[in-house]
Formats: structure tokens, sequence, C-alpha cells
């Protein structure tokens, strides 16, 4: 089956050398014409990206697609359309699904169902430990040889330091990275909120930033002494964005995310008692949120990852305590982060693209320039589309999104996945 | 006003307000047939998800004194323990037609996501270490009683103990302060939340350096668990610390009042009996109760006009 052609015409292209006004065409999977606008270009489908930016398509590291175990909430295909509708063409499934991707048999299932649902690429991460338990080593090499190169044990921290040091030096030779949900959790035990002034007048239990903070150091310590590559997860105080700094002024290998929610929210929205805001690492201050915004700005931060975390309504309906943490990212990113961090179309689509491409080792299709004979994995863009965000018409199965009613501005227009538009006009395809 | 869950919620006004309107509900208490109409007609149903027989008789005689039915869900044999959702066991009792939820809950803001999902009004009887709004009135009531003032300025009221865990500690801060008293908090710092700078309190670890000086002397229940939690490092050091002793009584002003909100926990916080108080409002606490949701529940749900009328 061949794919019909596509034209996107009218748009500006976004490359690592600059921006330039071009069609782009794209035919067998591939872009073949980055052209001069009003180059003659035939194609079988013509699709309007007049006031775009036209990217490499956006990678998401961190995405709970739930599949297999929680289906309920989203499965692999509502997840990934969920992600090409927020212009993603790569997402990493974290591994705490049910049974855990802690073997090859649920690594290739996750993946495989990714294929079927055909509407970006399925990245399985595998756990660091098994049952992400934090007692043994998974089997990581055997991950490794099965294509896995993010490793992880998100939701969980790896507690132990010795087991993590081994994890470490026994990750170093396979060429994949180890990703670190930071959290002490003797720390933030029954912990519901950000530790603040908010949960003194609430009393909730409060999650300090130090139980990130410790973590992220030990961490940081460990890469040193190891060698081995390190991804930081979804960081959210002031301090992790100081201690990652120096981490890299040292030249250590270590790579680092943020999520939009922690860019955009703050503690004092648990005041409304709304389930909706309860998400782990907890939302911070407006301290915190600037820190992490410099952090992006000045490269500290690698990339923005959505922490995408569906559930199902009922469990959004408990109380705060009760209540699992999570909520949506993968719709709303671009219009969440674009108008907050105010960055050149460049920079913009090194955060939601090109880093974490390359964190996640799918750099050879995602995150490339757009130029004749690379993958056609693309995003279209458009910076000044002002937009607000209707859970009921979200993709994702579940609707638990922070920002129901909320004005954001950026929005995807067209997703090509493998030179198909899984997108048109902010519609999915299929 | 339409729900009370939080002292917050209140106007200085209105928290006045409900003390004068308390002022008449004791008058009805002292008729020989304590029992006006004020609420025939209207349904109050209890929801306590945690128990407490003393708060929800309470609310169940005031709410009977003023002639509305009651309605008393036993969570422990409902079908919340058979899956159904908190939403849902609130839908289909709304549907029944109730006109006021009193609700108690282990977990932190229920009564707000409640209110959410029904036309009811909602009284907060207690949601986790957050609020209890009704006890702080019984407080502030229970004083005024004794003060015949109707604002606490110029008071100092000490609050002893685990202000960390204590939903009384946070309504009486809001409501003392309110009324205009002073307040210092009286604890280890292992049993005070992060930030209580920002609610205007001092705050310090030496009872003994402030027994001269108080107008109350509040003290908190605290539970052996907070031992193993490691907030203190056993309870007969914290007796020792924060505990009422004969020797810090005697110690005490002459006309200082001396509070619980009950259950006490005898040899902790209080090592002495308190009928060997001069100065205990611990009975009258109990008794401004049922006066106090008397007149919270007339507020939320009378017309206004019934309150001299025999039943």
């Amino acid at each position: 089956m061949s794919a019909a052609s596509v034209l996107l015409r009218g748009g500006t292209v976004v490359n690592r050398d600059g921006e330039r006004a071009a069609d782009v065409r794209v035919e067998g999977g591939l872009v073949t014409d980055v052209a001069a606008p009003g180059t003659r270009l035939v194609a079988d489908v013509v699709l309007d990206a007049a006031g775009c930016m036209v990217s490499s398509g956006f990678v998401d590291l961190h995405a709970h697609l739930r599949e297999p175990g929680k289906e309920e909430a989203e499965t692999i295909e509502t997840g990934s359309r969920a992600g090409a509708i927020g212009g993603y063409t790569a997402l990493v499934a974290m591994p705490n699904t049910d049974p855990a991707q802690d073997s090859v048999a649920v690594v290739d299932f996750v993946r495989e169902q990714g294929k079927r649902a055909g509407l970006a690429e399925v990245v399985p991460s595998g756990c660091i430990t098994t049952g992400r338990r934090g007692e043994s080593l998974a089997p990581l090499a055997e991950l490794a040889a099965a294509g896995v190169r993010l490793f992880t044990d998100d939701g969980n921290g790896v507690q132990d330091p010795m087991l993590m040091r081994r994890a470490l030096e026994y990750a170093r030779g396979l060429g994949v990275t180890l990703a670190q949900h930071c959290e002490v959790a003797d720390l933030t035990r029954g912990a519901v909120m950000n530790e603040c002034a908010c949960c003194t007048d609430l009393g909730l239990p409060g999650w300090p930033a130090l139980a990130e903070e410790l973590m992220v150091y030990r961490d940081v310590e460990l890469v040193r002494l190891t060698g081995a590559t390190m991804h930081f997860l979804h960081l959210s105080t002031a301090r992790s964005v100081e201690l990652v700094r120096a981490a890299k002024r040292d030249g250590l290998p270590v790579t680092a995310e943020v999520t939009p929610h922690h860019l955009s929210l703050t503690d004092d929205l648990l005041a409304t008692y709304d389930p909706v805001y309860k998400v782990n690492p907890p939302l911070r201050s407006r301290a915190d949120i600037s820190a992490l915004a410099a952090g992006v700005r000045d490269g500290t931060i690698d990339a923005i990852a959505t922490d995408h975390a569906p559930h199902p309504r009922r469990d959004k309906e408990l109380a705060l305590d009760a209540a699992p943490p999570g909520m949506l990212g993968l719709e709303t990113s671009l219009g969440v982060v674009a108008p907050r961090l105010g960055l050149e179309p460049r920079d913009l689509v090194r955060v939601m693209s090109w880093n974490p491409a390359r964190i996640a080792r799918v750099d050879a299709r995602h995150g490339r320039d757009v130029a004749p004979g690379e993958p056609a994995n693309l995003a279209v863009f458009d910076l000044g589309a002002s937009w607000a965000v209707d859970p009921g018409r979200l993709a994702s199965k579940s609707t638990n999104t922070p920002y129901a009613g909320v004005a954001l501005t950026g929005r995807v227009r067209h997703t090509l996945y493998a030179g198909v538009p899984t997108v048109r006009d902010g519609v999915a395809t299929r | 006003m339409r729900h009370l869950r939080s002292i917050r919620e209140l106007g200085g006004e209105d928290l006045v307000g409900l003390l004068r309107l308390t002022d008449h509900m004791t008058e009805i208490n002292q008729r020989p047939v304590p029992r006006v109409p004020a609420l025939r007609g209207r349904t109050v149903a209890s929801l306590f998800f945690e128990d407490s027989t003393r708060t929800r008789l309470s609310f169940e005689t005031a709410a009977k004194r003023l002639s509305a039915d009651t309605m008393t869900f036993n969570v422990s044999t409902s079908s919340v323990n058979k899956g159904e959702s908190l939403r849902d066991t609130i839908a289909t009792i709304t549907d029944m037609g109730v006109d006021c939820f009193v609700v108690r809950h282990r977990s932190v803001g229920v009564p707000w996501q409640i209110s959410d999902w029904t036309t009811a009004s909602v009284v907060n009887a207690g949601d986790g270490a957050h609020q209890h709004p009704t006890q702080a009135l019984v407080d502030c009531y229970t004083i005024r009683e004794r003060t015949h003032a109707e604002r606490m300025d110029g008071m100092h009221v000490a609050i002893v103990g685990d202000i960390k865990h204590s939903r009384v500690a946070r309504s009486n801060v809001d409501a003392f302060g309110m009324l205009g008293a002073r307040v210092t908090l009286v604890a280890p710092p292992t049993l005070l939340p992060p930030d209580v700078a920002h609610w205007g309190v001092a705050t310090t670890q030496d009872l003994d350096g402030l027994l001269g000086e108080v107008d109350v002397l509040y003290m908190l229940r605290l539970q052996s668990e907070r031992m193993a939690q490691g907030h203190v490092p056993s309870l007969r050091e914290y007796s020792e610390q924060y505990g009422l002793t004969r020797t810090r009584v005697d110690r005490l002003r002459g006309d200082a009042m001396v509070m619980h909100p009950g259950p006490m926990n005898r040899g902790v916080e209080m090592q002495i009996d308190p009928s060997d108080l001069k100065n205990s409002m611990i009975h009258r606490q109990v008794a401004n109760g049922v006066s106090v949701r008397m007149a919270v529940l007339f507020d939320l749900l009378g017309a206004g006009s019934h309150l001299g009328g025999q039943a």
C-alpha cells in the first residue's frame, strides 16, 4: 500500500540552521522536497500550513498509556491519538503498567499495540527493578537487546542507593539511559501536596522539595561515580534545577525534563479540593515555576515532557488523599508551554522534539531537520492560535485535564507520522 | 449562609450573629419541652464516614429540637463499601429529599466535594486535619457565656498540643482571631504545620512561661500514634513538657479558663482530673454543643420566623 503524497503549503520550516518560509512535500514516508513558496510541487493531498511552523514531530519522554492493565483510563490507541493531536510522533510509554514493563514480552506487546494503532511511534521504556519494587534489577541487558533504551521505575524512585549504583554500573555498557523519578519516599509518606502555606491551612501532609532534591543530588553523585547516563524526570523545584545546572557545568552526562503543569500551575490550586490538581511530584510555588522556566531557557532542562497520566473519572472523584496523582498532558502541552516560555520557535522545537528524541535515542527517525530524504514525522503548529480546552472533546479516554475552560495559545494544525497525516486541521484522521 | 464548611467562610459579623442566635437556642433548651417547630418538614442527614458518636448525637439532637427529620447514614453497612462512589451515594440521598448533610470524613476537602454534587446545604462536622467549624463556634460561645462579651478583644488564648494534625486548632485559630483574640500555639515544632507564620499567631515551646498571662488555656488531645511516627520521643516526655498538671494549674491566673474539645487523654495532656479544675469549661463545651448546632442548622435551613413557637 503506498500512501498518498502530501504537500504542506505556506508554512515556515523550523530547522537547526534557522527558519524559512517553504513548502514541504512528503511521499513514501519521507520528505521529498523543501522548496521556496510558490515552487510548483504536486501532491495527492494539499494541507494549508499558512501561519504555521513546520518542524519535526514532537517527542514525549513521559506518557502513561495505561495499556496493559488500566484500559479503562487509556489505551495505547487512544493515548497515541491524543499524542497526535498534540503534535507528537513518538511517545515513550512509561512502564508502570500491569504487568509492568519489566520483561521482553510486555515491552514487545506495547510496541506492537503502538504499531497496530499506527498513530505515533510508541517507544516502550523498561523498569529498572523487577515490578518497580526497588528490590532487584530487571533484565536490563535482555530488554536493551529487545530495543529498550530508557529505563525507569517512574512513580517510584529507586530508594536503595546501593541498588541504584549497581543499576547505573550495569547499564553503563548497554548504551541505555536510566531515568529517575526523584522522591525519597520516607520524606513523603502520606503526602498529598507541596509543603507550603497552603498545606498548612488545609491540614494536608506536605511533600517537601527536599524529598526530590536529595535524590537528584544522590543520583548526580552516582553518575559522577559510575559514568553512566542519567535522565531526571519531571523536575519540580528550583533547587533541583540548580543541582542539574551544576552537574552539567561539571560535564556529567545528565539530562532533565519538566512538565507543562509544573511550568504553569501552582500549589494553591489544591485549595479547590479538586483532585484533578493532585500530581506527583506536586504542583509547587511561583518561585519554582520561574526557576524551571529559566532552566528551560538556559538549557539546564533539556526537554518538555507531559507526564500524561489519564485516570477514569470515578478515581478523580475520590477525596484528595485517596485520589491517584496525575493529569492529562499530551493534547495541551504546546498551548500551555509556548506562551509561558516565550521561546524562539527553534528553541521551542529543541525542547519539544530534538532533545527528547536524542534522550529517548529515537533520533534516527524523530527530531530530525525537515529536509529531503528525512523521515516525514512532522508537526505543523500555529503559535498564534487561541483555543479553550473542552475536556469532553479530548481524544484521550479520560478527562482529567487541569486546563478545562482555560484559554491556551498555540495549537497543532496537522501531524504527519511516517508521511501520513494523523491529524488534519486539528482533527484526528482516524 | 448556604453551607458551613470552614470558619473562613464566615465574616466576623456572621460569627457574632451565630453566637447571638445560639443564645435563643440555649433559652429553648431550658424549657420543659425543649422543642420548636422551626425546621418542621426539613430533613437533615448525618453522614459520618469517621466515627464520632458525640458530634453526631449533638447534631441529631439539635435537628430534633428544631423538629427536623433526621436520617443517619451508616457508612460501615452502606454501599460505599460495595464500590459505590461517594458521588453516587450523595446523589442517591439527595434524591430522597435531603435539605442538609452533616459530614464527618477523615479526608480533607470532602465537604466541599459533596457540596459540588448536591443541592442541599453542607455542614462540615470535621474533615481530616482541616476544619471543624461547629467546634470552634462551641468554644467561642463557651467563652462568651463566661465573659459576657461579644468579642474577644484583648484576650490571650494558648492552644497547646498537636496543632499539626488538629482540625479543632485550625478552626479555632481562625475563629479566635476573627473575634480579636491574641493566639499563641504551644507545641514541639514537630507538631506544628510547616508554615504557621502567615496565621498571625505566636508560637512557643515554653508552656510554663505562658501560664501566668493567658485568659484561656486550650488543651488538645495527643494521639498515641504520634509517638510511633516520631513526632515526640515518648508520651512521658510530652506530658512533662505540655501536660496539664496540678503545678501548672496553680500557676494559671485565677480567672483563666481551661478548655478541651474532648475526648481527653487522661495521663497525657490531662494529668489532672478535670473535675478538680476550678475554671474548667469542659462540661460547658459539651453542653453548648447542641445549642450551637441548633443555631447553625436554623441559620442554614430556617425561615427565621418560628423561633418563639412551641412544639
